[in-house]
């Protein structure tokens, strides 16, 4: 028999039985999370089935993320609707200015070896911490809620070996567009994408988090990073001391489509409007003004990031005709760029800090484009529309990327502002 | 009884069809009716096209569709346009299972994808697997849905369906 893949080890692990690609099981669901843009449906399903409570309030999250604080009358109303339903329910409830769901998942919730769902397609980023974790529609979300339970199909995996020394301001960002890319928009549809070798070994789970984030975008149904040191460390350091098992695929695990990428050679890359896999080098792009950098996100909001964003503005301006908008992904994150001196060099070079949360990535408040603008963003998406606006154009990079790029106001390699 | 016949004129759309062009996230937040949402389902493609679409129509297009979000409301706005089946060479997952899950019928089917145009008359049989097109008298055959969403879809969707089995308890 062959040895098996993290998705298959993850999956039998908490089916309690031997299961591999192809079938389908009935599993328990140990953490299950909505925002404001899916949680009201969710309920509203929840009440159609016939069930009026949660299988385990401290089990189930809601986080009011994607529009915070309300930009209006209808959306307070919604957002008072969840915190009502949460507190009468007894749930988590993260409300205004907390951060967004996954990150705030990340800081307190997930474990390895269980499977998380979200009402959100982001949700496969928990896969960088060892979590069978995936994106489903408030109807599924809604039966786990209620039940605590969901059905899968264990999926197929696709390797992607990632080995080399990746050169620094080059980070998992370029990795992950670089990946996508290749492999396109629908390269790993229905399947796990299971991130290994030693680049991704030496990285730290932030960098960890911004590949496995980004599989949707590949069709991916989840991410996987191995589960070794740094995770157990991570977990301990954010209120999940205990035993966690390592988890790393089998030498003879069988994938039905591999991949290898050399770090070493990689360079900045980015995705070009409108889809996620229109991916170039930067260096191949040319002159291109921008209207607007956006540095946050799920993909890539966390305190890493910001670091290295910090690095290259310290001392620096942004450019006149730019601006440059940032958000921390969590309120932890927000604390620490302030304690760190992080969020002074940035606001010193000219940053609009935005309160924690989704903000422009989904175009509903905090950062709409103007007609034909263009935007540098680090997050994960950048079909048409998605930033507000249908007219604007939306191009994807890493954070350093984005700050060389706010300086000169223009897209910019890194490499030229980072010693 | 769940209905298997599908008889409709058929609009035409290309390659990754994501969900923020089914229905821009920003439409989502502001009401809960999906009626008044589906005013402004594919807008950014094709102007009114709420307007112009028919009880009954089919919509065509390539691989990936519903790409992105994991937003229900993407299909929910094209059930309540009554568009009455989706075919596409591939759908994204998510959005695969959330048809699956609201009751709208969703067919894979890469040559039928392929030949069909737009304004063509066609009829999808989901028992045989098969999708005539009257227009131009030819016939795609495709493979039915796994068990497991056939069984969901047969019990109207995923909320009839966890409700007749008491959540998840059914024979595996």
């Amino acid at each position: 028999m062959a040895g098996k893949t993290m998705a298959e080890k993850i999956l039998s692990h908490v089916a309690k039985k031997d299961v591999e690609a192809g079938d389908i099981i009935i599993v328990d669901v140990e953490t299950v999370f909505a925002h404001d843009g899916t949680a009201p449906l969710a309920f509203e399903e929840m009440k159609k089935m016939g069930v009026d409570t949660f299988f385990d309030p401290n089990k189930v999250v809601i986080v009011t993320d994607h529009t915070t604080p309300s930009p209006s009358e209808k959306i307070s109303n919604i957002h008072a609707f969840l915190r009502n339903y949460c507190r009468e329910n007894g749930c988590n409830f993260r409300g205004v200015g907390r951060g967004i769901g996954h990150q705030l998942l990340i800081e307190e919730f997930v474990k390895p070896w269980t499977v998380v769902l979200g009402a959100d397609s982001h949700t496969c980023t928990h896969g960088a911490l060892g979590a069978f974790a995936t994106g489903m529609g408030s109807t599924d979300i809604a039966g786990a809620m209620a039940f605590g339970k969901t059905w899968l199909k264990v999926p197929e995996s696709f390797k992607i070996l990632v080995e080399g020394e990746l050169k620094s301001p080059v980070s998992a960002k370029d990795v992950i567009l670089k990946i996508i890319g290749v492999i396109g928009a629908d390269g790993a549809t229905y399947m796990a994408m299971e991130f290994f070798g030693e680049t991704v070994n030496s990285m730290g789970i932030s960098e960890r988090l911004t590949l496995s984030n980004m599989a949707v975008e590949a069709g991916g149904k989840t991410g996987l990073c191995p589960v070794d040191g740094k995770t157990i460390k991570f977990l301990a350091e954010h209120r999940r001391k205990g035993f966690f098992k390592n988890l790393k695929p089998d030498q003879d695990a069988y994938f039905s489509k591999e991949i290898a990428i050399n770090a070493a050679e990689l360079e900045p890359m980015i995705a070009l409007p409108h889809t996620v896999d229109n991916v170039k080098a930067v260096s191949e792009v040319g002159e291109l003004d921008v209207d607007q950098v956006f540095i946050g996100t799920c993909t890539n909001g966390r305190f890493e990031d910001f670091e290295i964003v910090a690095k290259i503005l310290k001392g620096k301006k942004v450019a006149n005709d730019t601006r440059l908008l940032v958000q921390p992904a969590s309120w932890r994150v927000y604390l620490k760029i302030i304690e760190r001196g992080i969020a002074a060099t940035l606001i010193e070079a000219g940053a609009s800090i935005n309160p924690p949360g989704c903000g422009p990535c989904i175009g509903r408040h905090l950062g709409i484009l103007g007609d034909g603008e263009v935007c540098l963003s680090t997050q994960n998406r950048n079909f048409k529309g998605r930033m507000g606006n249908e007219k604007a154009y939306i191009y994807l990079s890493s954070p350093a990327t984005a700050a060389a790029s706010a300086i000169t106001g223009r897209i910019t390699d890194p490499r030229d502002f980072y010693h | 009884m769940l209905k298997t016949v599908f008889k409709g004129k058929v609009w035409k759309f290309g390659r990754d069809i994501n969900t923020d062009i089914i229905i821009a996230g920003k439409r989502k937040y502001d009401t809960l009716d999906i009626k008044e949402i589906a005013k402004y389902a594919f807008e950014a493609i094709n102007h009114d096209f709420s307007k112009k679409v028919k009880d009954g129509d089919v919509i065509v297009a390539g691989a990936n569709f519903g790409c992105g979000s994991s937003r229900e409301h993407a299909p929910l706005v094209i059930k309540a346009l009554g568009i009455s089946a989706i075919i596409a060479e591939s759908f994204a997952r998510i959005f695969y299972r959330n048809a699956i899950n609201i009751g709208l019928s969703i067919v894979e089917c890469k040559e039928a994808s392929e030949k069909i145009e737009e304004g063509d008359e066609v009829e999808i049989n989901l028992e045989k697997g098969t999708i005539k097109n009257l227009t131009k008298n030819e016939e795609y055959h495709f493979k039915p849905l796994p068990l497991m969403m056939t069984q969901i879809l047969n019990a109207g969707g995923l909320v009839p369906f966890l409700s007749e089995n008491n959540g998840y308890q059914i024979k595996q």
